[in-house]
């Protein structure tokens, strides 16, 4: 869907002066296909003119970067020495696809997008059927709750679960001693399998609200009394949930897994708060930041940045081709 | 019947208590030791222990020796964002009535980039923009952030006004015009009453959005010249180098929360339709 940006439309130069749909009312009737043609071609126009804006920029602030970025990945190219820059073709990307440390962030991200998106999509669907069922007086409360992690900086979020289980200042090797395994010496952030148990909690807190709020729109499409039928049927309430409702809601369930799937992937803030991507924890995004900004490697790290953009490609690509997730058809295309 | 909605009510009201414990623990736990003395810290309480509570960790940052690097931080994150949301909302209002108006070829084109622009990996922009910004005098500018926080903040404004637009009955506009309302009249008393709901609610949901940046934050800054709240938390350092800023994020997380429930609170119908409507068309 995203592979080749189209080149922008010849933008119109002149202004329209008022509104394409107010017709000059002293055009005689002969002439009325062509005045038509010329409506429509002012309506075009004016179309572009309103939307053509918001559309350059949008390009301005990706389709560059990245094309920016792929030119430089075939450069090695330290910021620190510029004059030692040298084009070596697809070098970058064999240094980086032979390291081991690529193959690692990329298996440590993977494995955190699909925990973290089975988690939400599970737990995202049982807040849906609450805030769906509840009450009148209850739907304000519960929605509002559900926003303040939605809205919630996701630093903060990072921070508050850091230091809850921080072996210093933290309180849940306190409270889940009596649990094995937890005792006040464990250091969460010291070992691989605890960190990301910490870094996933986190990110599935902040972002399950999303993910729930998609579902709920999705629920309200199901026609009641299509469950209401099956009620009367004698089904029960997971027969209903399976054979009715799930069904009904697929595109929307669909829509919310490949969205989060694709916003899990680029996973950052969570990890460079928590460990800075030590014990194993780092994923491909802070891959990419150390080689550019902390290193400021820029071939290599544009070449990172380009290969994660692939994958991205890669992950939509499978997403409509082969579960046919229709993007624009669910989301109100005309 | 009435024991049956006794039980039905008790049952809301436990879950309820669920979802309100899921969303609100965390911020608690922070606010928690946000009061919580420099000694107190490594209690493995949940609150501060008895009588310790204070409010230091404030005062450090709002009056003490962290004020100039948090205020700062506040006041970048307050006008980039404005201005960020500002101007994505004033392009994406135009593109969204285009969008849901006008007949035009490249629709379609349009909300497609909108979609593939917000699902972009940040981090792949960030490094070409690094190096640009660096050579024309962007970087650790208010601008430098703005430019890249459109990419953010404009694709999910279009989105959500092109669905709020296409709910409006613009026939009211005609309607107008056949009771002699000018153009400019018929659109501003039929039409801007309808379209303000949906814009406003944009902006906020643009707003959260640009608030919550991190990567162009630590990327595109090095000083308190434009270095926003959530790049600066993740910089901060204790009182001497011995000492973990602990308390001080923490009091800063929560001055930097309160604006959202602060939006929450006062506008959760409208966050809702809007994030609903611009998903899935309801």
């Amino acid at each position: 869907m995203t592979s080749a940006i189209p080149a922008k439309p010849a933008n119109p130069t002149r202004n329209p002066d008022r509104e394409p749909g107010v017709q000059t009312r002293d055009t005689p009737k002969k002439k009325s296909t062509k005045h038509y043609s010329d409506r429509v071609r002012a309506e075009r126009k004016l179309g572009w003119i309103l939307a053509g804006p918001a559309f350059v920029v949008m390009l301005l602030v990706t389709a560059y970067p990245i094309l920016q970025a792929t030119y430089e990945s075939l450069f090695q190219f330290r910021l620190t020495a510029p004059d030692e820059r040298e084009f070596i073709g697809l070098g970058n990307y064999a240094v980086i696809l032979t390291d081991p440390v690529w193959w690692s962030d990329l298996w440590t991200t993977v494995l955190i997008t699909v925990i973290t998106v089975a988690v939400e999509l599970v737990l995202g669907f049982a807040l849906a059927l609450v805030m769906h069922k509840a009450i009148k007086s209850f739907r304000g409360i519960l929605r509002t709750a559900i926003l303040v992690p939605y809205g919630i900086i996701t630093v903060v979020s990072a921070f508050a679960w850091f230091y809850a289980f921080d072996i210093n200042s933290g309180y849940v090797n306190n409270w889940f001693s009596w649990l094995p395994g937890i005792d006040e010496d464990l250091n969460w952030f010291a070992q691989t399998g605890t960190a990301l148990f910490v870094i996933m909690a986190s990110e599935i807190w902040k972002t399950t609200p999303f993910i729930s709020l998609l579902l709920l729109a999705g629920l309200a499409q199901v026609p009641d009394e299509l469950s209401e039928a099956a009620k009367v049927d004698g089904a029960t309430w997971w027969e209903q949930m399976r054979k009715v409702i799930i069904p009904n809601m697929k595109a929307a369930i669909m829509v919310a897994v490949l969205f989060r799937a694709l916003d899990a992937f680029r996973i950052f803030d969570n990890v460079f708060i928590m460990t800075n991507g030590a014990y194993g924890t780092e994923v491909l995004s802070l891959l990419a930041y150390r080689q550019s900004i902390s290193r400021l490697e820029i071939g290599l790290g544009s070449a990172v940045s380009v290969l994660l953009f692939l994958c991205v490609l890669i992950i939509c690509f499978i997403a409509i081709k082969l579960f046919k997730v229709d993007l624009a058809g669910s989301q109100g295309g005309k | 019947m009435t024991e049956k909605k006794t039980k039905n009510k008790v049952l809301w009201v436990v879950v309820g208590a669920l979802v309100l414990l899921y969303a609100l623990f965390p911020v608690a736990s922070i606010l928690a030791t946000s009061f919580k003395a420099p000694s107190d810290l490594t209690s493995g309480k949940f609150l501060p222990t008895g009588g310790t509570a204070t409010t230091s960790n404030y005062e450090q940052i709002l009056v003490g020796d962290a004020q100039e690097l948090f205020l700062s931080s506040l006041r970048n994150s307050i006008g980039i964002s404005l201005i960020a949301t500002f101007i994505a909302v004033v392009l994406a209002t135009l593109c969204a009535y285009a969008i849901a108006r006008l007949d035009f070829p490249g629709k379609k084109l349009i909300l497609t980039t909108a979609l593939a622009v917000s699902i972009f990996p940040v981090i792949s922009i960030v490094t070409p923009l690094f190096n640009l910004w660096r050579t024309i005098g962007l970087y650790d500018t208010w601008l430098g952030l703005i430019i890249p926080y459109l990419s953010l903040t404009l694709p999910i404004s279009i989105w959500t006004l092109a669905a709020f637009f296409r709910q409006i009955p613009w026939e009211l506009e005609q309607a107008a015009q056949v009771d002699g309302a000018t153009t400019w009249q018929a659109f501003r008393k039929a039409i801007v009453p309808l379209a303000a709901p949906g814009v406003f609610t944009t902006a906020i949901i643009a707003f959260f959005i640009a608030w919550n940046d991190f990567v162009y934050g630590i990327s595109l800054t090095s000083t308190e010249a434009a270095r926003p709240v959530p790049a600066a938390l993740a910089f901060f350092t204790g009182a001497s180098q011995f000492e973990a800023p602990t308390g001080a994020i923490s009091a800063a997380a929560i001055i930097v929360t309160i604006p959202i429930v602060l939006l929450v609170l006062l506008f959760q119908r409208q966050i809702v339709s809007g994030l609903t409507s611009g998903a899935v068309k309801g």
